[in-house]
């Protein structure tokens, strides 16, 4: 069992996380957690400054989190992105889609089953924000840069 | 018709080896059932009322001869030899066990087809006009659009756990057969300036609080439309209500915000959007548009229909519709006979409409939003020989649009969450109405049946609705009138008190009687309810 | 009396609680008295049983009758298609229900 994955080349970042009220009301704290009701546009002027962003999913069905992480990727933010909460092995691919690039689920999760999810498809039909070239982009090689 | 290339197919059969994983997952007891069932649900798997139920997508309403073959191939060896067409088009097996479920899905994607977000809070099966491609009055054909937006919504990485399901409709004509405004998202395309582009309606739906989408956009040109729809989904799946489920659909949030502000939020959102490359280029929806080409019609056949069995025109003149190409027709074939069950077919029938599908019209076949087929390209000259066929395997009632072409839905003979039974109301109603003339002289009456407030049987677009309630452990049905879901949408108003199971037979007649009354030359049973209004009737009823 | 059903984990078979294990016909129900809540989470835990919920009933000349119409519609079998209950030769079956 897998308590903490991470995808990023760097160290996981080990800096406690202050609410975003505390974070955009002080300027020393580099990590922040977002909940799923708060708004993750209000941290992007200050995305230089940040090397962590946790998104709390209180329940694996509350999706507000996909959007959260799409939004600060789509501004530019290339710190560290961890899923925290009711994270489920079936929605790693689709967080993984939306920037997450750490996570830190309340119940540890299955190795295999978290492999053999990441391995399972091949390929995309949207474009998103983690680089990946959706099927589209694949048919019209000419238009790669969409 | 559209045609997977390789990549489609890794998804589908990606997704078949990934249920099959969760599905073992849970038979080995690593799942709980509350784990187990949001992901059963993403791929159209119900517990129901007597055993687990298989909702299969049929994208757009379209199927191959080959594909509604394999329907009927599943229904005869895994379920109990037959399927259950619904109002979103698709095909739901009632008596499906958990253990095969992967292996029907497997079988499924070997024709092309799955049943891939038919459930849950994310965006369902895209639904379209059954008459797309070979109507006359269509400025283009929209399954295209369709198709392009099938894939997109496909595991859409941000938008599957919505607030609630989210259902689009696409169409391309005046004439609104695929009831798009009462959609959270309608699309109906249009030309502009000789450009292809969508109207876009926002927040309809049925439910407890059924509401007619309003506008939010007049045009959205081909190459953007993705980009848009990620904006207006995204403002959804931020600012859409969680804290009730009844409340979680897009309409409350259109409701709600104000339909000027949610555009507002929208068009803030899609400014956004537009810039970072979301849409495909128009070279996509092209490749897939020329799978939709129209078939290579013949020409110089007969335009004549040799009317002398008066059987046969009584049916043709109920059940086939214009086609664009002069000496073809456009045929429906009624899953509404008078004793059987709306949108059943068995196994055999399933495999007569493939074959007919086959012999007579160019491979394929549509399933309507009113729970009938569509066998879109048929000659003229071999109307005959079909309605023979579908004579003997009693397909060939003549009640389309009628009064006993009745929407039902499954109701508490099926659904665990039905309150009343909808088939045997469907079903007395269909007796009571039987004698042909009696339709014919009836005209246009849309009657749609939902056997709980859920209103899968879209009871607030009848011209007569019904809902089946439970008083006291009763089955207790409200009458509705009034409601369209055709171009001119409208909601059904409550008459007053509900009726037992015959009482509401009787009021119908009741209503009947009134239009025949109070019609005027040429008016149908829902015009002459929107001039005189309720009172008459109600007087009628209650009187 | 109280009796206890749900459907079965791999065949979605509606199933009654008999005492000793699961039976498809409501008939052979027993009454489970308070026990109902435990013996539900103990069989759904060893995969017995799916959706399990207790419901009322009563015992009448034809057996064990659930008190609402949707269990005795899970009992029976869809009421419009007679040949798919559980008395497929009874015409009249749909009857029990109502």
């Amino acid at each position: 069992m897998v308590e903490f994955l991470s995808f990023r080349e760097d160290d996981a970042t080990q800096e406690p996380t202050v609410t975003v009220e505390a974070f955009t009301g002080q300027s020393n704290s580099t990590a922040v957690r977002i909940e799923a009701s708060e708004d993750a546009r209000e941290l992007l002027p200050h995305l230089g400054r940040l090397s962590l962003v946790e998104v709390n999913f209180p329940a694996f069905g509350d999706g507000r989190g996909y959007s959260a992480a799409r939004i600060l990727r789509e501004a530019g933010y290339g710190g560290e992105l961890r899923a925290v909460g009711d994270v489920l092995v079936d929605q790693i691919v689709a967080m993984r889609r939306c920037g997450f690039d750490s996570f830190h689920p309340a119940k540890a999760l299955d190795d295999a089953a978290v492999e053999r999810a990441l391995t399972r498809y091949a390929n995309a039909y949207q474009k998103s924000v983690d680089g990946r070239a959706p099927i589209w982009a694949k048919r019209h090689p000419e238009n790669l840069d969409g | 018709m559209y045609r997977y290339d390789s990549y489609d197919q890794s998804m589908v059969d990606a997704r078949v080896e990934e249920f099959r994983d969760q599905v073992q997952r849970r038979l080995s007891g690593a799942l709980t059932e509350d784990q187990f069932k949001p992901l059963r649900l993403m791929n159209g798997l119900y517990l129901q009322l007597h055993a687990y139920m298989l909702r299969v997508a049929i994208p757009y309403g379209t199927l191959s001869a080959r594909q509604m073959r394999k329907l009927g191939e599943i229904a005869a060896k895994y379920d109990r030899g037959y399927g259950h067409f619904t109002t979103r088009q698709n095909l739901q097996y009632n008596w499906i066990k958990l253990a095969d479920a992967p292996d029907i899905l497997a079988e499924l994607a070997s024709v092309e087809m799955h049943a891939i977000q038919t459930s849950g809070n994310c965006i369902r099966n895209i639904s379209s006009d059954q008459y797309a491609g070979v109507s006359p009055d269509e400025v283009t054909d929209p399954r295209p659009w369709a198709e392009l937006l099938r894939q997109w919504s496909s595991f859409h990485p941000e938008f599957t756990y919505l607030p609630r399901k989210f259902k689009i409709a696409v169409i391309a004509s005046d004439e609104d057969r695929a009831a798009m405004r009462l959609h959270d998202i309608g699309l109906k395309l249009v030309e502009r300036d000789g450009r292809i582009g969508a109207e876009v309606y926002a927040g309809g739906g049925m439910g407890r609080t059924p509401m007619v989408a309003p506008l939010i956009r007049d045009f959205v040109s081909e190459d953007e439309i993705v980009s848009y729809l990620e904006a207006c989904l995204r403002v959804y799946n931020r600012y859409g209500r969680r804290d009730n489920k009844y409340k979680a659909r897009i309409k409350i949030l259109v409701h709600e915000l104000g339909v000027e502000e949610y555009k507002r939020q929208v068009e803030e959102e899609f400014a956004h959007m537009r810039t970072l490359g979301l849409n495909p280029p128009v070279e996509e929806l092209d490749r897939i548009r020329a799978f939709f080409a129209p078939p290579a019609y013949e020409s110089d056949l007969s335009e004549d229909i040799d009317r002398s069995d008066p059987a046969f025109a009584l049916w043709v003149d109920r059940q086939v519709a214009a086609h664009k190409a002069p000496s073809y027709a456009i045929v429906n074939i009624s899953l509404k006979p008078l004793t059987g069950i709306p949108g059943d077919a068995s196994a055999e029938q399933i495999e007569l409409v493939a074959s007919l599908a086959d012999q007579y019209s160019l491979d394929e076949i549509r399933v309507t939003h009113a729970q009938n087929l569509v066998l879109p390209h048929v000659k003229k000259a071999d109307l005959y020989a079909i309605w023979q066929k579908l004579d003997e395997a009693g397909l060939a009632e003549a009640n389309l649009d009628l009064i006993t072409d009745i929407i039902a839905c499954p109701g508490l003979d099926y659904c665990a969450l039905a309150n009343a039974r909808s088939i045997p109301l469907a079903q007395k109603i269909a007796q009571r109405f039987a004698n042909a003339e009696r339709q014919a002289e009836l005209g246009e009456l849309k009657l749609k049946i939902s056997g709980c407030i859920n209103a899968c049987g879209h009871h607030h677009a009848g011209h007569i609705g019904i809902l089946g309630v439970d008083r006291k452990g009763v089955e207790n049905f409200q009458l509705l009138l009034g409601g369209s879901g055709a171009g001119d949408a409208s909601l059904g108003q409550i008459t007053g008190p509900g009726f037992s199971e015959d009482g509401v037979v009787d009021a119908i007649e009741k209503v009947t009687d009134i239009y025949l009354a109070e019609r005027t030359q040429g008016e149908r049973f829902l015009d002459t309810y929107r001039r005189i209004g309720m009172k008459p009737f109600k007087e009628a009823i209650y009187g | 009396m109280k009796i206890l059903t749900g459907n079965d984990l791999v065949s979605g078979d509606v199933i009654w609680w008999a005492g000793d294990g699961w039976s498809r016909q409501v008939g052979d129900s027993v009454d489970v008295g308070q026990s109902g809540d435990d013996l539900a989470r103990t069989e759904e835990a060893a995969l017995r049983v799916v959706g399990a919920y207790v419901i009322d009933a009563t015992v009448t000349e034809d057996g064990v009758r659930p008190a609402h119409i949707k269990d005795r519609i899970r009992a029976l079998g869809p009421t419009v298609r007679p040949d798919l209950t559980l008395k497929p030769n009874d015409a009249d079956t749909g009857n029990w229900v109502i």
